[in-house]
């Protein structure tokens, strides 16, 4: 019996297992169905998709950073060139203890304290996967002494790198300007023109001058290399190289001798010197002075230095040539002329009295010559000879506001003149329009009268008045002042000229350029207000002096350079053009605080002229020189 | 005895087609596993030596008969357990995780030994109870399972502790764990899901997370799931041939002779080497049940079925943790990987089958 139920038993067990491993065949089935499935959708379905991303995976594109184009001046002189070194790169990923580590370092190669704050600022400024420079310029033994104790230094490498140099120092700073490592607002606007892709890799952009305004031609076309890397980033093989394209050179129309010589013409005065052809437009001479060292700024100045250059009474930073506005005083008054003569409001031959002070009609109100007494009677030629006030607040009044600002716009007053640097300021002209609506405020006459001379409202930059005397010089033909006389293609060493044609020409009868032309002859001669410039000359200069108020002068009183600060004293200004027949270089001089235009600026003006035309390199010159003599105005 | 008589008995208890579909297998594994560890031959000898130990204890249990086997049971699983504790109390932490043990001489981590050890007990168990099998019987089952593989998850390792419970499970189910049982626990095992979750440790909750989005950490736990993924999808139909494998090659996936060793595979074979794989594991787990269902006692027919199911489920887990649609738990891919001790526990596993298959007709009754 009992046999028999065991049996059965046995029976339906076999029979129930056979049902349960039929049931776990199918549970296989389906596991392996969806493995099935799965394979299906990543192998075939997704197959593209995986494809992409172990090739980006394992594709790694290295950019190459081009050679930064050159600045050449016009003879071929570097003026900003590249030079291949090494520099000791933190990653500050790999550093735990910062200080620790530079603290180390300091004992394989030199950090100095200025290094210490200037990466202190980087690492505030940077991303945090960025690597940073905490030394430039390692020389070969500090290289050698680092790459010993490396392995003691994760995260510290050593890198060879192109660095920007400018041989020329402050000489040129405010022409070439600088590179420095590319900011954020700058990565935007990269990303804005959709440069990002040329720029990947590149650390530095121009920052100000000819480095930025040309950073297009200097930058160069960024090459590419693709590479076959591991997980850890390792390249394993080169796949393909698309070689990058240098920049172009920059050939400037500067001279830099001549740069130079005007330079140190300036002694210790500050102020701006901008030299002109004026048969092309090219720009000889840029100065402004006191210029600053660019070479600290393009890997980050460090903060204490900065403060220093940006906290000085001199502002060397400040571009004076470029963004410099100051009235321009004196040496109007050709350009004065030239209108009265536009406008027929005066003949040349028409006199008139100078008493030494000017009432306006129906007015109590004194307008005084600065030559206590007045020149006495005095026609267009000797106004300008003397630098006659009278014969102008007159011929201004006469001339009234509007036609002063018409016939002074042409020659680029109150305007950029468009040089190929960014950051210029267009001077202000003024006009009853603006007068309204800047003060809300009718124009007077008064106000007409002191624009006569150069002062009120006007005002002009150094470059502007430089323009504007290469125009005058030219006839009246104008051409766009520029530094780049041609850039030369790296890949073709094409050039590109810049600026070729002339602007426009203000047709100017001959007649009254000439009358401007002799009275501006014999500002330079006895008899003139500039003697001292072309005192030996062998050609004649065109020349006019000028002085801009620092201080306003009450009504009566008397200006004494004496009795002022330094720093108050007038600014003098020159402007001029030689030889004054067939003009070859056309400049103006401004000298801040340098009192008269024929004392301080002249001279300078001079020292350029004599080397552009004759070669001629004058000695050192030094502020006692330039006192010593006590003309005036 | 001639030298045919001879050869004729040492292979006597091997089944030929379980030993062919295996040999395919391994013969996969060495070569795949050249192409892993970069055309070296490092990883494939270390393999072959694992193998040929693994394939001698194989033969030993095939030999072994029924009886023999059975009577091994109790001590087996005493032994693991006693080690267990050992562990719990005394063993030596690497990666945050209780598992191995040392012994002086060797360290060894118990909870393989419980891959065979649980299944084995409870098959056992169930024989010894095979004419009066109540429900109560099922449950003493379940409690002489859930108590190494307690101690085991507190270890913690999630991956081996869910797979001995797979193998454990299909004991009982085999042994005819009623219907109405199996769907109770089931919702259970959904209704106490929150608090496993609540129980776990963080990485293993995060590796779980990481399944839904693994771009969520790509760095970090995402990294393995991602870059397996990409070798798989990227194999496509032919894969990009032997040795070929840029993911593989270039270091970016983790792991790659051990548990990532499918993504090498697939990403050089593609789909029609996946379909090879998966055949030769079909093969291989067809002629598993072919055997369970030969196998003349109720322990055989539990063993049989656990072993050639936990097989599978091996399989599957691995590559479905490779492709991304399971979480990362660290389980080898069986008889492929590198590693001596699942090719051990494997083996000794396909010697029992063997041994099931070659002695039925021998058993007393």
């Amino acid at each position: 019996m009992k046999k028999y139920v065991e049996f059965k038993n046995h029976q339906r067990e076999i029979y129930h297992f056979q049902l349960r491993l039929i049931v776990s065949i199918g549970f296989v089935l389906a596991l392996l169905a969806i493995l099935l499935v799965r394979f299906f959708y990543l192998q075939l379905l997704r197959h593209n998709y995986y494809q992409t991303l172990a090739e980006s995976n394992r594709i790694a594109v290295v950019p190459i950073v081009p050679n930064r184009g050159l600045i050449l001046d016009r003879n071929g002189l570097v003026l900003a060139r590249n030079y291949s070194g090494y520099t000791l790169e933190i990653n500050q990923n790999k550093v735990t203890d910062m200080e620790a580590t530079i603290n180390d370092l300091s004992r394989l190669v030199t950090i100095t304290n200025k290094d210490r704050r200037r990466f202190k600022k980087l690492l505030a400024e940077s991303h945090n996967f960025e690597t940073l420079v905490i030394r430039n310029r390692l020389s070969d033994e500090e290289v050698a002494r680092f790459a010993a104790q490396q392995y003691r230094f994760p995260g510290v490498e050593i890198k060879a790198r192109l660095f920007r140099d400018y041989p020329l120092g402050e000489k040129t700073s405010h022409l070439i300007g600088y590179i420095g490592r590319i900011n954020d607002t700058e990565v935007n606007q990269l990303e804005e023109s959709d440069l990002s892709a040329n720029y990947r890799g590149s650390d530095y952009i121009g920052k100000t001058g000819l480095e930025q305004s040309y950073e297009a031609d200097l930058h160069g076309t960024t090459g590419i290399e693709q590479v076959e890397v591991d997980a850890n980033g390792r390249a394993v093989r080169m796949l393909s190289l698309t070689p990058p394209v240098s920049g172009n050179t920059l050939v400037l129309s500067i001279d830099a001798k001549l740069q130079e010589i005007a330079e140190q013409s300036f002694g210790d005065f500050r102020g701006a010197l901008v030299a002109i052809d004026p048969n092309n437009g090219e720009v000889l001479a840029f100065v402004s002075k006191p210029g600053y060292d660019p070479n600290p700024f393009i890997d980050g100045i460090d903060p204490q230095s900065w403060d220093e250059l940006n906290n000085s009474p001199d502002v060397p930073l400040n571009n004076r040539a470029l963004r410099g506005q100051y009235p321009p005083g004196s040496t109007i008054k050709p350009f004065m002329a030239l209108a009265g003569l536009n406008y027929h409001t005066r003949s040349p031959e028409q006199t008139i009295t100078d008493t030494g002070v000017y009432y306006l009609p129906g007015s109590s109100r004194q307008y005084r010559d600065w030559k206590a007494g007045g020149h006495g009677l005095v026609n267009m030629f000797k106004a300008i000879q003397m630098s006659c006030d009278t014969y102008f607040y007159g011929l201004a009044t006469e001339l009234g506001i509007d036609n002063i600002f018409n016939f002074l716009t042409r020659f680029g007053f109150g305007q950029k003149t468009g040089i190929d640097l960014e950051g210029e300021t267009s001077g202000l002209l003024p006009s009853q329009e603006w007068k309204m609506k800047r003060y809300q405020q009718i124009w007077y006459p008064g106000d007409t009268v002191s624009v006569g001379i150069g002062q009120g409202y006007t005002l002009v930059t150094p470059l502007q008045l430089a323009f504007a005397t290469a125009t005058l010089a030219n006839n009246g033909v104008a051409y766009r002042p520029h530094l780049v006389k041609e850039v030369r293609s790296s890949r073709s060493n094409e050039a590109r000229f810049i600026a070729k044609d002339p602007l426009y020409d203000l047709d100017i009868p001959a007649s009254q350029l000439d009358l401007v032309r002799r009275a501006m002859i014999a500002v330079t001669q006895p008899g003139g207000t500039a003697v001292y410039a072309s005192l030996g000359a062998p050609y004649h200069i065109a020349g006019k002096t000028g002085t801009a108020q620092v201080i306003a002068m009450k009504q009566g009183e008397k200006y004494d350079a004496k009795d002022v600060g330094e720093r108050l004293r007038d600014h003098a200004w020159f402007i001029a053009y030689a030889p004054a027949e067939n003009p070859q270089i056309a400049l103006a001089v401004l000298v801040e605080n340098g009192g008269h235009g024929g004392t301080t600026a002249a001279p300078i003006a001079r020292k350029v002229m004599d080397y552009y035309l004759l070669g001629k390199v004058p000695k050192p010159l030094t502020k006692a020189d330039v006192r010593e003599s006590g003309v005036h105005d | 005895m001639t030298k045919r008589q001879l050869w004729m008995r040492f292979i006597a208890h091997l089944d030929r087609q379980l030993l062919l579909g295996i040999g395919l297998l391994l013969v996969t594994s060495l070569l795949i596993l050249y192409s892993a560890d970069n055309a070296s031959f490092d990883r494939p000898l270390g393999q072959l030596r694992n193998i040929v130990v693994a394939l001698a204890c194989m033969w030993l249990v095939a030999n072994l008969p029924l009886h023999y086997l059975m009577r091994t049971a109790v001590p087996i699983y005493a032994l693991g357990m006693v080690l267990l504790i050992g562990v719990a109390l005394f063993g030596e932490i690497s990666h945050g995780a209780r598992r191995w043990l040392n012994l002086g001489v060797m360290t060894i981590q118990p909870s393989e030994l419980m891959k065979i050890g649980v299944p084995l007990l409870m098959a056992w168990y169930f024989e010894k109870h095979e004419a009066t099998l109540t429900l109560k019987n099922y449950f003493i089952a379940a409690l002489l399972m859930l108590m190494p593989i307690a101690l085991i998850a507190r270890q913690p390792d999630l991956g081996t502790s869910l797979l001995i419970t797979a193998s454990g499970f299909y004991v009982l189910f085999l042994a005819g764990l009623s219907w109405r049982v199996i769907g109770g626990l089931f919702v259970a095992g959904i209704a106490s899901a929150p608090v496993l979750w609540s129980m776990m440790h963080e990485y293993q909750r995060h590796r779980i997370m990481m399944l839904f989005d693994p771009t969520q950490d790509a760095l970090g736990n995402g990294y393995h799931t991602i870059q397996a993924t990409i070798a798989v999808g990227s194999g496509g139909l032919l894969g990009k041939g032997y040795l070929n494998g840029t993911q593989a090659h270039l270091d970016f996936l983790p792991e790659r002779t051990t548990d990532f060793i499918f993504a090498v595979y697939s990403e050089e074979f593609g789909l029609l080497g996946n379909l090879i794989l998966l055949a030769l594991y079909s093969f291989v787990v067809w002629r598993g049940f072919i055997i369970t269902s030969h196998a003349s006692t109720y322990f055989t027919r539990l063993m049989a079925g656990s072993i050639t199911l936990t097989f599978a489920t091996y399989a599957f887990v691995n590559i479905g943790m490779v492709s991304g649609i399971l979480p990362v738990v660290g389980v080898p891919l069986p008889l492929i990987s590198y590693g001596g001790t699942s090719m051990l526990t494997l083996l000794l596993g396909f010697g029992m089958l063997m041994s099931i298959e070659t002695h039925k007709k021998l058993v007393r009754t």
